[in-house]
Order: C-alpha cells, then structure tokens, then sequence
C-alpha cells in the first residue's frame, strides 16, 4: 500500500513537472456543460460560445507570448453529481486543463467545486449556476460565475417594490429549490426595506386548480402578488385563479415568469402587472451578437453570453497573472472583470491581451457587462418591466 | 355591510368553487358506483376514462371551432359534448369486449377484475397521451364570466367582489341535469329498472329472463356518458391535461366510498362533502372574520385549519372516519 502510495504521489508530482514545463504547448480548458440531460438543448451554443472566445484569440496571436488554448469538453448532465464529478476529474488529472469553465446547472456546479477544483486548486467560472448557496460555498477564491445568483434577484425585485410604494405583498413560489431559494432571498431584501410578506405559500406545478391556494393568499392579502414560478406551469395558473376570483389584480413575477405564451394567454387581463428578468444590452452585447453570427453561431441562445464572457475572464486572468497557474491567476479574475481599465467589447480579445502583456489595466466589459461582485459573481443586469397592452414594456435597467 | 362582504368573499372563495368542484366529482363518482354496483369491480380506469371523453370532445371542439360554428356566449365544447360521448361510449363498449367480457366470463373475482382495469388505466393513459399530448390544451370560448369580480365591485359598491365563471354555472347546471335524467332512467324506465335488479341480486335477474350482456353494455354507454360530461366539464372549468384526470380518481373514490359504493344519491353527496371539506378545511378565514368580527376582534393570525398542501390528505381522512364507523357509507351502500 505504501508503495502504492508513494508511486501515486511521484506520478503526480511528475504529472505536475510536465505540466509546470510545458511552457510552449497549448493551454488547456476544460468546457463542462450537460452535452446530455435536460438543458442538452441550450448547452452546444454555450460551448461553441466559449470555444469561441478560445479562437478569437488564438487567432490573434495567443496568449503569454503565443501559447494556443484548446478547449477540453466534458459532459456534466445538469443533474447527476457523481458523473459531473468524474467527468472534471478526468479534465484536470488526465487532460491537465488549467482552468474550468463550467459546469451549467447549480447542482453539479456545487459537486465540481466541492469535489475537483478545491482539492486541485483549479479555477473554475460557471456560466449558468445561480443558486444562491453557491454565493457561500467553500472555494478557496477559486470560484467565479458570469451569471447573476438568485440572491442577487430576490433584491432587485424587493427594491422595484420599495421604489413602488408596495409596502406589503403575498408570495407564491414553485415549490422547488429554485422557487425556494428566491422567495427565500426575496423575503429577507424586502423585509430588510421595511415590507411585510402577509403570507408565503408554495404552490406544486402541473396542477388543475389552484382556487384553494390563492383562496388562502386573497386572504392573507397585500398590494400585490408576487410568483416566483414557471410562465408554462403552476405560475401561470396562480395568476388565473387569482384573475378569476378577483383575489389580485397586480401581479410582480420573478425570472422563470418571462414568456411569451403567458402575454398570449393572460396579457390582457395582466395590464399594470410587473416583473424582472436577467438581460443584456448594450454595445458589448451588440458586439457579441455580430462575431456570433460572423461565426455561424447561434449567439441568441440562453447563457451564450456569459459562456463567451467565462472563458474570455479565463484567458485574459492568466494573462494579467503571466502565468496559467490557477493559484497565480485566481486573483486575477476580478481585476480584468471590474474597473479601472480599458473597456474591453466583445471581439477585442487581442487587444485587451495586448494592453495587459503592456502592464495595462483592462476592464472585461464583454456580452453580458460583467461586473462581478460580492464572492466573485455576475452582478447581473435586471430588464424590470411592466406590461401594457398584452405585452411586456421596459421601464428600465437594474 | 361588513356581513356582506363576509358573505361575498365566503362564497368567492368557499361556496361557488366547492360547488362547482363538487358537482364534478359527484359525476366521477356516479360513474364509478355504477360500475362498482352492476359490474362489482372499482374501475381504475375511471380518471383516464374521463380523460378519452374530455379529449374526444375537444378535437370536435376545435373542428367546430376552424369550422367557425360557435354557441353564442356558451362554449362550444358543449356543442360536441354528444358527439365526445358517442366517441368515448364506443371506445369503452370495445374495451369491455375485448377485455372485462373475458374476465366476466371466466367469474373471476372483483380484485382480478381491479388490476386489470389498472391495466387498462395504463393503456388509455398512453392513448390519451399519444394522440393529445400531455400538455395543457385551452379548448374554452364565449364568455368567461357570469358575474366578474371587478364589476361585480363597482355594481354593489361592496369591497369585496364576487366571480362566477360561465363554466362553474354550466357545471353546476349541467350536473343537475345529468342527475335528474339519470335517476329518472334508473327508476322510471324498464331497462333502468332491470339494471336495478341485475345490481341487487345477479342471478335472480338472470331468472327473470334480463339479458346480462344488454345490461352490461348500457351501463358502459352511461358511465361513457357520465364520464365524458364529467371530464369536460372540468377541462371547461379547470384545464384540460391528462395527468390531472388521473389525479383526479382518489377524490373520486374517496366521493363514491364516503357516500356508499353503489349507491347513486350516495355518489352525489359523497362528491359535495369531499368538496366542500377540501376546501372549506384549507381556507384562510382571516378576511372573512375580519368582516363579520365587530371592530378590534380581528383575527392577527391566518385561521387556516390546514395548509393547502394537505388538500388532498383531506379526503382520506373522511375516508378512513367514514370506514371506521360506517363501513357502507353514508348512505348504505354495498360494504367495500
């Protein structure tokens, strides 16, 4: 056993010589997304986006003195941990990516981080994870994300109340993690502002009728109800019942609540309600929308933004740092990311890697307007709308 | 006025939905004591029963509907209720052939007879699924209200308001309906009369020279009917998506069980006490005591007895007291 051991730890140690070397080979980066599973259909564009990101600047000329990326995928599935966890196992000891960009769902982000990059020390940016645990989790500063947490939402829409006048609301949610966690994070910022939840009820989607929940919420009463659900399930038939027996007439909805086919079906009745959705706008998406399309990719997809943004934070960290060391470069991340610097758009890759080879500051505007904050996180920008006329109109930006 | 509103937002949210719930269930649970008294098995299949009539009914709906034939203020699926029932009548007459006629046959027992219609639930499940879909379909048109909450506000003046969906008073009207012609063929007619006797005493019938097959296949036709009326109505009222329908069969049983198995009027008030508990044991009576509480007597608290997640814990409860002192049910039916 102790044989074993020690031919395990030289193996290591002599993996981790070749690789500290190797200073003229490419530098690898691990992509882990759910290639299989139930966002299968969102996730190609996410990975062509960050491989996107890689070319651009390999085409421009690399990175620390001329060093190509080369992008490693690795199936995450969304929902099973212990393939997540296998699957970035093999990326960092097998391939020897330097840096993580992924995983996608909440779930098995938090597996990776707790299983894979913190015991090797990788960095790690998730495009899409926005559970609000994930703000708290135990990562060593090797965590970053390019999508706003939840936590973050919960505060933007009990502040678009505050700034309504709306002192007291009934809540509903999806009774699932997610809606949980919202209307968790949701209650504490309005609270905080000085409001009262009258009543917190969750709701189970798929269901036929909901007149006995929104028969307790018209009850327990308030200026408005707020559904932190699905526009194509247990939400939309909350916001029903409630129009039907009159129980509310104002109506603020929560990200998963943005939809077309809710405007189609209720929009008419709905005229005053409001609500907030992640959005990007902007030069920096504008640009992004042009090379995706330049590319022949489908840059309108969810996510694609911050995938692209994810992996060029990656690249232009280990640049600034000089090193793909991720213990170098993990300090690094926020620099490029936030001010001050030169604005960086989407498709001057080159340039930023350039001013910072300079000794230059950057800052990392890209798709999504990145500005991260707290633990390391998307600060994310809000759409708050209010709809009129059976559909959804922007009051402004948070 | 206050005890006026107490009234107004007691029956918005207690009395017209529990009604209008109420009524579907009991036709559910009509369909099944009538199986459960003349063929003697539970039917599982009930729910997805109801879920083929309701679907029948809303391809013809949406025929009607692209054929530009409408019903006035009423909804068209009523117009292609018939037209369901024939469709759901003929798919049930065929499953008993090719089916329950084998078991029949052979006399097995009532739980053989039980888990094949849980097969069959299986098979009319898929069906349903496959040519439907199993997402929400929207088949309601012509007006949606009777009474609309917010006119009804600034008709009265009252702060509370008081809605009434077209498809709560066509349910209830409906059931009403349905109920009297039902009762009426049970007890006035000569073959409802024969269907009595074949459910009281099988083989004195047969003595008596009824044809058994005759029964069987009008008893089918009815519960088509029934449950084809049943499954729009709550499509109309709710929405139509196949997996509620198979929810939908325990508050059923738990009507058709409270109020005694086989017994018809024993279904009707088994379905309006299964409702009405439901929903009266979930509701939060804050607003309502406000209003009928002289001032300063307000409750602070919910006066909610249950979480409406228990909703569906609530028939069982009245299942399992009703068991317990009467094994027959309110209304004496045959023992379970």
């Amino acid at each position: 056993m102790k044989k074993l051991l020690l031919a395990t730890a030289l193996t290591a140690a002599a993996g981790t010589a070749v690789h500290a070397e190797s200073h003229d080979g490419p530098i690898k980066i691990g992509v882990i997304l759910g290639y299989t599973g139930p966002i299968e259909s969102l996730t190609p564009q996410m990975a062509d986006s960050a491989e996107l990101a890689m070319t651009e600047i390999n085409e421009g000329g690399g990175l620390l003195d001329g060093r190509m990326l080369e992008p490693v995928r690795a199936d995450s599935t969304c929902i099973d941990s212990s393939a997540a966890t296998a699957a970035a196992e093999r990326l960092v000891t097998s391939d020897g990516v330097a840096a993580i960009m992924g995983a996608d769902c909440s779930g098995v982000t938090g597996a990776v981080l707790a299983n894979v990059a913190v015991p090797n020390g990788i960095v790690m940016i998730s495009p899409s994870a926005t559970s609000p645990a994930l703000s708290s989790a135990d990562d060593n500063d090797l965590f970053f994300r390019t999508a706003p947490s939840d936590a973050r939402q919960g505060e933007v829409l009990a502040q678009i109340l505050k700034d309504r006048g709306i002192e007291d609301v009934a809540v509903t949610y999806t009774n699932n993690d997610y809606g949980k966690g919202l209307s968790d994070s949701f209650a504490s910022s309005f609270e905080q502002n000085g409001g009262t939840v009258t009543l917190s009820a969750p709701h189970e989607d798929d269901k036929a009728d909901y007149s006995a929940e929104i028969g307790a919420l018209a009850s327990a009463g308030g200026g408005a109800l707020v559904v932190l659900g699905y526009a194509d399930s247990g939400g939309k038939g909350m916001i029903r019942a409630a129009l039907d027996s009159g129980a509310f007439d104002t109506f603020m909805m929560g990200d998963g609540m943005f939809a077309e086919s809710l405007m189609s079906d209720l929009g008419s009745d709905m005229t005053g309600s409001f609500g907030a959705v992640p959005w990007s706008e902007g030069e920096g998406t504008a640009a992004f929308s042009k090379i995706a399309a330049d590319a022949g990719i489908n840059g309108e997809s969810t996510f694609t933004r911050e995938s692209y943004d994810a992996a060029a934070l990656l690249a232009l960290a280990m640049q600034a740092a000089g090193s793909t060391s991720s213990d170098a470069f993990k300090s690094k991340v926020m620099d490029v990311a936030n001010a001050p610097g030169e604005k960086i758009m989407p498709g001057e890759l080159a340039k930023a890697i350039s001013i910072l080879k300079d000794g230059g500051e950057i800052d990392y505007v890209g798709a999504t307007n990145v500005e991260l904050i707290g633990s390391g996180e998307a600060a994310g920008t809000y759409r708050e709308y209010e709809i009129k006329d059976a559909d959804y109109s922007t009051t402004g930006f948070r | 006025m206050d005890l006026l509103n107490a009234l107004v937002a007691l029956a918005n949210f207690v009395l017209i939905p529990a009604a209008a719930y109420g009524a579907q269930l009991a036709l559910g649970a009509l369909g099944v004591t009538l199986i459960y008294g003349i063929l003697r098995f539970s039917n599982f299949a009930h729910g997805d029963t109801m879920a083929f009539g309701a679907m029948a009914t809303i391809l013809v709906t949406w025929g009607f509907q692209s054929l530009g034939l409408h019903f006035g203020p009423l909804p068209t699926a009523l117009l292609a209720l018939p037209i369901g029932i024939a469709a759901c009548a003929l798919f049930v007459l065929g499953t008993d052939r090719a089916v329950y006629r084998f078991y029949r046959r052979q006399k097995t027992s009532p739980v053989v007879l039980v888990i094949v219609s849980m097969g069959v639930m299986f098979i009319m499940n898929g069906l349903v699924r496959f040519i439907i879909g199993p997402d929400d379909q929207s088949f309601a048109d012509g007006e949606r209200f009777i009474v609309n909450a917010r006119e009804f506000k600034s008709w009265t003046g009252l702060e509370e308001g008081l809605a009434l969906k077209t498809s709560q008073g066509i349910t209830i009207v409906v059931a009403l309906l349905t109920v009297a012609v039902l009762f009426w063929f049970l007890n006035r007619t000569r073959t409802g009369k024969s269907m009595r006797a074949f459910s009281d005493n099988e083989d004195l019938a047969l003595l008596s020279g009824i044809n058994p097959e005759r029964v069987v296949a009008i008893t089918w036709i009815i519960v088509a009917a029934l449950a084809t009326i049943a499954g729009t109505l709550y499509g109309l009222d709710k929405s139509f998506k196949p997996f509620t329908y198979f929810q939908l069969l325990l508050p059923i049983f738990a009507a058709a069980i409270v109020g005694g198995l086989g017994s018809p009027i024993g279904a009707i008030a088994g379905g309006f006490v299964i409702a009405f508990s439901e929903v009266m044991i979930t509701y939060a009576y804050k607003k309502v005591l406000g209003y009928a509480l002289p001032g300063g007597w307000e409750p602070d608290g919910l006066v909610q007895l249950l979480s409406t997640d228990y909703k569906f814990a609530v028939s069982f409860v009245i299942l399992i007291v009703v068991l317990l002192f009467r094994p027959t049910g309110l209304f004496k039916g045959k023992s379970v």
